[in-house]
């Protein structure tokens, strides 16, 4: 797909989001060298595009379920730096008070509804909230993130075979990186792409290059308008690559050199970059962006360096409706 | 005399008023709706005729995508009673209950409630043999964020599912196989039974037998069997988690002594908790350690003499009564 089908508008608002996950993702590994957090990380870098052109796809209330490599997907969708960034570090002022943590991201404000650490057990969550929507008859979409590992999980079975049989306003989007863990996808599946296993459920099914912002953008538009339309879900496999291993630290030496060198040379980033670029926008409209989510990240990570601890008292709060004592 | 209903029409009295009451109550599971017989015990017939098939939805044979579905329409705003068929079959939906529906509000940081009540059926009496008829409560229990509750009489069947329907936290509702067509009076129209909450059903003096569920009927018995020679006093947990504490604490102060019953096998099980919850209270107070009675340690047998000496029964209280007596 060539990227004069996608507005020059919505690529620098892909370009925008972009950059926020890019600066942010590219922060979180330098304080994590520093040793200023000790956290663990799930990197995202060589997947931003993907998650920006898919949330730029949505509404501001539209329903997002995403998992422990889910930054990018969380900050394409709105989840204001701020606290995310308290979040990750357990702070006070995290989204969830800091007792979520990085894995567990929520901020229903943003429609950030759950992020979980097990694999594939967002699809049949994602699913429910598509059955709220369709009740409700609120015209929301959920999107529902996962990478290749998961499709092998019953619960990606019985989730998009009951979103499926109840039509409901779901978008599963794969973000095929390839690996599971330390797993080569071809090891462990017997179908070659993600999407046919889409088909076998009887949902429209894409299989698209997700670093083409262009690419991407349009699946996702025609995934969102057929679920608003009322006719049911989608199974979007976005071809993806993640360039710093499963979780950071992990130097990746399962990856063959050459298959890690060619996603490289292929980076989504300065790939979308050429492409605005060739759309006549000017260095510096992007270099203004740059700059600004720079500045932006800089500063969600100095609030959460400098917030406080949560009060102990927290764990007694949320486990119930009512405070537990004693 | 007042009129009398079974536990099976208790559990639809309650269902039915719970979806008059709120528009956002839902029910999910296999075989619930009316034309696939409104469920195995016939406890929900009649639902779906009334209440449509949108609110009340047979679902495919899917316990992962039925708790995931409710998880997801809880957090964003409905009521879901998630019908599991039988407690063995929640070992294969573990994941959403205790990994999602017991942790999204606490580690949402109260963002997001799951007002979810999952209602499902086990118990020795009619021969379901080994995958069908354990009690899994004391793993429930042992999970923070879940409420856990069986009743043991027709009246506080429907008062309890009401209440937890109405909850704003994750409930695991059980009934017994056995007592479904077992007949107990009507609930006076101003029944209520707060969970949490247990019940002193028999004053006593000189002990204290602590039970729940089927199991509180052989205590009744064995009192009125025992009665002129010990004066039994019976609490009736009707929640499982969270316990009554203090209801049985202030019994065990006045008797001084205390057997725990329940259907699951005694090693591990919520019996071996509350007697240490009293040692650990009333040490210097008690004229005798608390005992503990539950079923053998062994899967439940299908042979109806095995099945039957397999349950903890009322001889077994007995037993257990007389040595704690001295
Ligand atoms: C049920 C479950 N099994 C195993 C794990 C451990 N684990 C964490 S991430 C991961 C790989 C998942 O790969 P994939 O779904 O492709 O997502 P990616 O990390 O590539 O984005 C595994 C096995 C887990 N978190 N949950």
């Amino acid at each position: 797909m060539a990227t004069d089908t996608v507005d020059s508008t919505v690529l620098l608002e892909i370009y925008r989001r972009t950059a926020r996950i890019y600066h942010a993702d590219c922060k979180f590994r330098q304080m994590i060298s520093t040793g200023e957090l000790a956290i663990v990380y799930y990197p995202v870098r060589g997947q931003e595009v993907l998650a920006a052109a898919m949330m730029t796809a949505l509404e501001h209330d539209d329903y997002l379920v995403t998992i422990y490599r889910g930054l990018h997907d969380q900050i394409a969708k709105g989840v204001p730096l701020k606290p995310l960034w308290a979040e990750f570090a357990g702070k006070r002022t995290g989204t969830c008070c800091g007792k979520g943590g990085p894995m567990h991201i929520t901020h229903p404000e943003s429609g950030l509804m759950v992020t979980t650490g097990i694999v594939g057990s967002g699809i049949p969550i994602a699913t429910g909230l598509g059955l709220a929507s369709q009740l409700a008859g609120d015209g929301k979409v959920t999107v529902c993130s996962f990478g290749d590992g998961a499709t092998n999980i019953g619960a990606f079975h019985e989730g998009v075979n009951l979103a499926s049989l109840w039509n409901l306003p779901v978008i599963f989007l794969c973000q095929n990186n390839r690996y599971g863990e330390h797993t080569k996808f071809e090891f462990t599946s017997t179908t070659e792409t993600v999407a046919e296993r889409g088909v076998a459920y009887g949902i429209r099914s894409v299989r698209v290059d997700g670093n083409d912002a262009a690419q991407m953008y349009a699946a996702a538009r025609e995934a969102v308008e057929h679920a608003r339309a009322g006719h049911g879900p989608t199974l979007i496999e976005a071809m993806t690559f993640r360039f710093n291993g499963h979780v950071f630290g992990d130097p990746g030496k399962y990856i063959p050199k050459e298959e890690l060198e060619a996603a490289m040379a292929a980076d989504p980033v300065p790939r979308l970059r050429e492409q605005l670029l060739a759309l006549d926008i000017s260095p510096s409209t992007l270099d203004d962006i740059d700059a600004q989510a720079v500045q932006e990240v800089e500063e969600a990570a100095a609030f959460a360096l400098n917030s406080g601890q949560p009060e102990l008292r927290e764990n007694r709060l949320d486990v119930l409706s009512e405070e537990i004592l004693g | 005399m007042s009129e009398l209903i079974t536990f099976g029409q208790a559990y639809n009295l309650a269902l039915a008023e719970a979806m008059e009451n709120d528009e956002q109550v839902i029910l999910l599971g296999e075989d619930v709706g009316d034309e696939q017989g409104g469920g195995v015990f016939k406890t929900m017939y009649g639902l779906s005729g009334r209440f449509g098939t949108d609110r009340v939805r047979s679902t495919p044979i899917a316990e992962q995508a039925i708790l995931g579905a409710a998880v997801g329409s809880a957090i964003a705003g409905y009521r879901p009673v998630a019908d599991i068929m039988f407690m063995n079959f929640l070992t294969v939906c573990m994941d959403q209950l205790v990994n999602h529906a017991a942790k999204l509000r606490f580690m949402s940081g109260g963002q997001t409630a799951v007002p979810l009540t999952v209602t499902t059926t086990t118990g020795t009496g009619r021969q379901f043999g080994g995958q069908h008829s354990d009690w899994l409560e004391a793993w429930l229990a042992h999970v923070p964020g879940l409420k856990v509750v069986t009743p043991s009489t027709p009246a506080d069947a429907k008062a309890l599912l009401l209440a937890s329907i109405e909850d704003d936290d994750p409930t695991i509702f059980i009934q017994h196989i056995a007592l479904m067509r077992a007949k107990g009076a009507a609930p006076a129209a101003d029944h209520r039974v707060p969970l949490g909450k247990a019940a002193v059903v028999r004053e006593g003096t000189d002990i204290t037998v602590i039970s729940y569920g089927a199991r509180v009927r052989d205590c009744l018995q064995v009192a009125e069997r025992l009665a002129d020679q010990v004066s039994i006093e019976v609490v009736d947990l009707r929640t499982i988690a969270p316990f009554d504490e203090e209801t049985v604490l202030r019994s065990v102060v006045k008797t001084q002594r205390a057997v725990v019953m329940h259907e699951a096998v005694k090693a591990f099980g919520v019996g071996a908790e509350i007697a240490s919850r009293i040692h650990e209270e009333l040490f210097g107070q008690l004229k005798a350690p608390v005992h503990r009675v539950g079923s053998k340690y062994s899967p439940v047998p299908f042979n109806p003499g095995l099945e039957q000496d397999w349950t903890a029964n009322g001889g077994d209280l007995e037993v257990a009564i007389r040595k704690v007596m001295g």
